[in-house]
C-alpha cells in the first residue's frame, strides 16, 4: 500500500473525517517521478473541536509515525472543524513553493 | 547536562525562537522560509537556529516537543507550531497578538 494510501485509511478510521485530502504533490518537488515525499492532507473533524492547532497536528502525527518514519520528507497539514470549514468555504492555503532543498540535505 | 536540558535551555533563553532549515536570508525549504517570512512581517527581532548545522538539535529537538517536522517556532518556551500552523495564526492576527505581548529584553 501506498504511503499517502495508509495515511487515508489511518485517519479514516481514528478521526472520522467529514472530508478528508491525502495529496502527494511530490512532483511539485525536487524528487524524482513517483517519490511520496511531500503530502498535503487536509482533514475537517469533528474530534479538533476544542483542541489547538498545535494538539490537533499532534494528534495526526500520532496516528502517521509510521508512514512519517518512511519514505515522507515534508507534510503540510489543515485541520479544520465542520464549522471552521464552512467558515472557510471549504478551502485550505497553498503549500509553500520547495527551494530545491532536499537534494542539498541528502548529498 | 542531557541534550534535552539543553534544549529546554535554549528554548527559555529566547523569547521568540525559530527552528528551521537554512537562515531567513538562505532558507533551504519552503516551509522554514514561509515561517520566516511570517516572523519578519510580525516586526520583533527574533532568534534561530539552523538544523541543518546542527544535527543534534534536529535528531532531539521532536523528542523534546513532540513535534516530528522543522520548522517549530517557540514563543516563551512554548511551541506555537510548525509553518501551516503560523500562517495560519497570521492570517487571522492571532500571530501578531502573540509576537507582540512578547516582552524582549535588551
Amino acid at each position: 500500500m501506498s504511503a499517502c494510501s495508509s495515511i487515508e485509511t489511518k485517519l479514516t478510521q481514528e478521526l472520522e473525517p467529514s472530508h478528508l485530502e491525502v495529496i502527494n504533490e511530490s512532483y511539485l518537488h525536487n524528487v524524482e517521478p513517483g517519490k511520496e515525499s511531500h503530502v498535503r492532507i487536509v482533514i475537517v473533524s469533528q474530534k479538533f473541536k476544542n483542541l489547538n492547532l498545535v494538539k490537533r497536528h499532534q494528534l495526526i502525527y500520532k496516528q502517521i509515525d509510521n508512514e512519517l518514519e518512511g519514505p515522507i520528507h515534508a507534510i503540510s497539514l489543515h485541520t479544520f472543524t465542520d464549522s471552521e470549514w464552512k467558515e472557510r468555504n471549504e478551502t485550505a492555503q497553498e503549500s509553500p513553493d520547495c527551494l530545491g532543498g532536499m537534494k542539498t540535505e541528502e548529498t | 547536562m542531557t541534550i534535552l536540558d539543553e534544549l529546554d535551555e535554549q528554548v527559555k533563553a529566547n523569547p521568540i525562537l525559530l527552528y528551521m532549515k537554512g537562515s531567513p536570508e538562505a532558507p533551504q525549504c519552503g516551509f522554514s522560509s514561509k515561517a520566516s517570512q511570517i516572523l519578519i512581517a510580525c516586526g520583533k527581532p527574533f532568534s534561530f537556529v539552523d538544523i541543518l548545522s546542527n544535527p543534534q538539535i534536529r535528531a532531539n529537538l521532536p523528542e523534546y516537543s513532540d513535534w516530528p517536522t522543522f520548522p517549530q517556532l517557540f514563543v516563551n518556551g512554548e511551541l506555537v507550531g510548525g509553518s501551516d500552523i503560523l500562517s495560519e495564526l497570521h492570517e487571522s492576527g492571532e500571530l501578531q497578538k502573540i509576537i507582540d505581548e512578547v516582552d524582549i529584553k535588551d
